[in-house]
């Protein structure tokens, strides 16, 4: 049950077109691709998914009621956010700073606290054209945190174990073949910090998507360490190969990374992507290259496993 | 009445202190009673949240108008459902917290309505001490 | 006594070239009539930090940054009774095997305590975490701000928030007219915290339907905590009809659009030499980016066009 995550550390390049074009290029009745870029999600694009499954998402928000409240402080004393406090008889609540942790709403002696959900985006999903499964969730602009809503979206697409069979029982993909082991190929926001890792979790191997570019290279580097970190295989793809340098190649035979996938800097895949064609739209050749790097993937898990 | 001067120091002729919630001291102005005391501001360095504390700390000592030269949106908000008005010292001027109280005597000072920083970091709020006095 | 103006870079989308425009920007500056223009560089990308690569700094201090707390089990007081594990909403916590406790994941735990407080046996504490560090260091364009987050960390916005805290009581302390920041991808918190108290963000896009989507998002964000906005598009040539459609949009949102730059290897080739794209070479990329400079000197009060 792979759960392959497409990650870079810097941004642009150009994880969403690798992980689209992966997914295309795989058995489509057993493939569901997670868009875990809730800041500012673009797999839609690519993929033109019918976006059927609509559920708001949030966080748990306290909210006291008055009547039972004696404002006896002991919420704002065990809030590590400084997110609720206590104005003479009144408890004020601070969304912004509020993590939904609930701690407040446990201690608070006289029951008084409520739990509401306070909406920060949504979640949707749907089948597309090619076939694929697609999900992908969208922070609401002005909020600040995007982990919450990656966790609860790669729950609410369905886990690693039975993905298309639940999407096909959820209306998701009608014709799904629950036969074949499901593909879940999530596309992670650039960086490096919560929203990448949270996205990380539980993946079965990183495929990490550079540029042979000095800003490239230090984001691959760091973005390493967090794989290592995280004890999950990963594997190299570079995009743009020909502009920059020599670095890259040289690093990842130096730290014994694989390298899965070259794809040199052509004008016309560039105009193509900026048109919004999948990869293996503008060149259908790279069809056989995604299948290769899939069996390699295959072959690194089977072998770790070992 | 008492006032509360965000301050760089504690003492009534140091220069107010420009961002209320990394104040180093604020100013406890007694109007009826002519007294004032300073309290240090344990939240000046708090790598978030210091708008909010800062806020409950003038509270918790009675403040009835709070004078400084910005206002971020948690200690806005707090200040706000506490009854609190707030004041801002005129921009580009670097008073001291004396002169700055004799201009709210005077009605001079600008009340707000609305915080002065734009969003403080949704971690941590916006804004050194700076911009007309530290 | 003047204020310290900030100019904020952000992009949507990460790639579009936040940092190369940053980085010409400093050099530019530096070379502004009639005495050149003072400023402090920052850069608030903390999770992915690249603007040093151009700029050859010499570090000065190195501090560290404490974001967050991480929650401690002491394991002669546990007795694995697992109350901890159900309390802690952000799988922090494994559940224990046989009676040994719980395992802590670190960088899933957001230090908010709820374990703290269910502990049965008050076997749990709280401990700062080292979550990075921030530096200061001097470039030949100026001052440096900049930091480092540890991989997978939290509190990236902290990071971002004391980065900029500490770049505004420099060019206050020296009297520095103007505070640069090289911004973050995204929308979410590093993104809000970088652009908070900015008195312009120029938002760099590129003509692609991906940058055309992002665009949209940023601007929303920048209009939603009241920011002054331009906006000016990199690699422009690389789809023509992506940049009408930019142009289109910046008409229908009623933002300026201050320059449009074309799509030229040079920028990398400028990048692998570890210089702003300006200082490289004086083709057409940069003669693009001293007029969105000229217009964003304008838009911000600034002495010198």
């Amino acid at each position: 049950m792979p759960r392959i995550v497409v990650a870079s550390g810097k941004g642009g390049t150009g994880k969403t077109t690798i992980a689209t074009s992966l997914a295309l290029s795989l058995d489509s009745s057993r493939t569901l691709l997670i868009d875990c870029d809730v800041e500012a999600p673009n797999a839609h694009l690519f993929l033109q998914p019918r976006l059927e499954r609509r559920e708001e998402v949030g966080m748990l928000i306290p909210e006291v009621d008055a009547p039972r409240c004696t404002a006896c402080g002991r919420c704002a004393e065990v809030c590590a956010y400084h997110a609720v406090v206590v104005i003479g008889k009144r408890v004020l609540v601070l969304p912004q700073l509020c993590h939904g942790c609930g701690s407040c709403a446990y201690n608070c002696p006289e029951q008084a606290i409520r739990e509401r959900l306070d909406v920060m985006g949504v979640l949707e999903a749907g089948p597309t054209p090619s076939g694929v499964c697609f999900a992908r969730g969208m922070m609401q602009v002005g909020e600040a945190m995007a982990s919450p809503i990656i966790r609860q979206l790669k729950r609410w697409a369905g886990d690693g174990t039975s993905a298309c069979r639940q999407a096909a029982q959820a209306g998701l993909h009608p014709d799904a073949s629950s036969d074949g082991q499901p593909i879940v190929i999530l596309d992670a926001p650039p960086g490096v910090s919560c929203p990448v890792v949270e996205t990380l979790r539980g993946a079965d191997f990183a495929l990490l998507v550079t540029e042979p570019t000095p800003f490239g290279l230090h984001d691959l580097r760091l973005m390493v360490d967090v794989t290592r970190e995280l004890h999950i295989p990963a594997g190299i793809v570079i995009n743009r190969d020909g502009v920059g340098d020599g670095q890259v190649e040289a690093y990842c035979a130096a730290v014994d990374l694989p390298v899965l996938l070259r794809i040199p800097l052509e004008r016309s895949i560039g105009e193509g992507i900026a048109r919004g064609e999948p990869l293996v739209a503008i060149r259908p050749a790279y069809v056989a290259s995604f299948q290769q790097l899939y069996a390699c993937v295959e072959s690194i898990l089977m072998e770790t496993e070992r | 009445m008492k006032i509360v001067i965000s301050a760089s120091d504690g003492k009534l002729d140091a220069p107010y202190a420009a961002h209320f919630g990394r104040a180093a001291y604020f100013l406890l102005l007694d109007t009826e009673s002519d007294t004032w005391q300073a309290v240090a501001n344990p939240a000046v360095n708090a790598s978030s949240g210091a708008g909010v504390q800062s806020a409950q700390l003038v509270v918790n000592h009675g403040a009835q108008a709070v004078i400084s030269g910005s206002f971020g949106p948690h200690a806005y908000q707090i200040l706000m459902a506490a009854g609190v008005p707030m004041f801002v010292a005129p921009a580009g001027a670097s008073p001291s917290a004396r002169q700055l109280l004799d201009l709210f005597k005077a009605g001079q000072l600008q009340q707000i309505a609305a915080p002065t920083t734009a969003a403080g970091g949704c971690h941590g709020e916006e804004g050194a001490a700076g911009e007309g006095g530290r | 006594m003047s204020r310290v103006k900030q100019l904020v870079i952000l992009s949507g989308k990460g790639g579009t070239g936040k940092t190369s425009v940053t980085a010409a920007f400093a050099h530019l500056a530096v070379g502004s009539q009639p005495n050149g223009l003072r400023a402090v560089l920052v850069d608030a990308d903390v999770d992915a930090a690249n603007l040093e690569l151009v700029l050859a700094p010499e570090r000065l201090e190195m501090h560290e940054f404490v974001g967050g707390d991480v929650a401690v089990i002491d394991a002669e007081r546990c007795t694995a009774c697992g109350v901890c594990v159900e309390a802690c909403r952000f799988e922090a916590l494994a559940a224990p095997a046989d009676d040994r406790p719980p395992q802590v994941d670190p960088v899933a735990c957001e230090g908010c305590a709820a374990c703290v407080y269910r502990c049965p046996n008050q076997a749990i504490s709280m401990q700062p975490q080292l979550a990075g560090h921030w530096f200061r260091s001097t470039t030949g364009y100026g001052p440096l701000i900049h930091a480092a987050l540890r991989p997978g960390q939290q509190n990236s916005g902290k990071l971002v928030t004391l980065v900029k805290q500490q770049a505004r009581l420099l060019a206050l302390d020296e009297s520095y007219p103007l505070l640069l920041v090289d911004g973050p991808p995204g929308i979410g918190c590093p993104v809000i915290s970088a652009a908070a108290g900015a008195d312009l963000v120029l938002i760099v896009t590129e003509p692609t339907t991906a940058g055309i989507h992002d665009l949209a998002r940023v601007l929303q964000t920048s209009r939603h905590f009241k920011l002054p906005t331009l906006v000016c598009v990199n690699k422009a040539d690389l789809y023509p009809a992506g940049t009408a459609t930019i142009k289109t949009y910046c008409q229908q949102e009623q933002v300026e659009l201050v320059g449009c730059i074309p799509f030229d290897t040079v920028v990398t080739q400028a990048m692998v030499a570890g210089v702003p794209v300006t200082a490289y070479a004086d083709g057409p990329v940069t003669q693009a980016l001293r007029q969105v400079w000229a217009r964003v000197k304008g838009s911000l009060g600034l002495p010198g066009a």
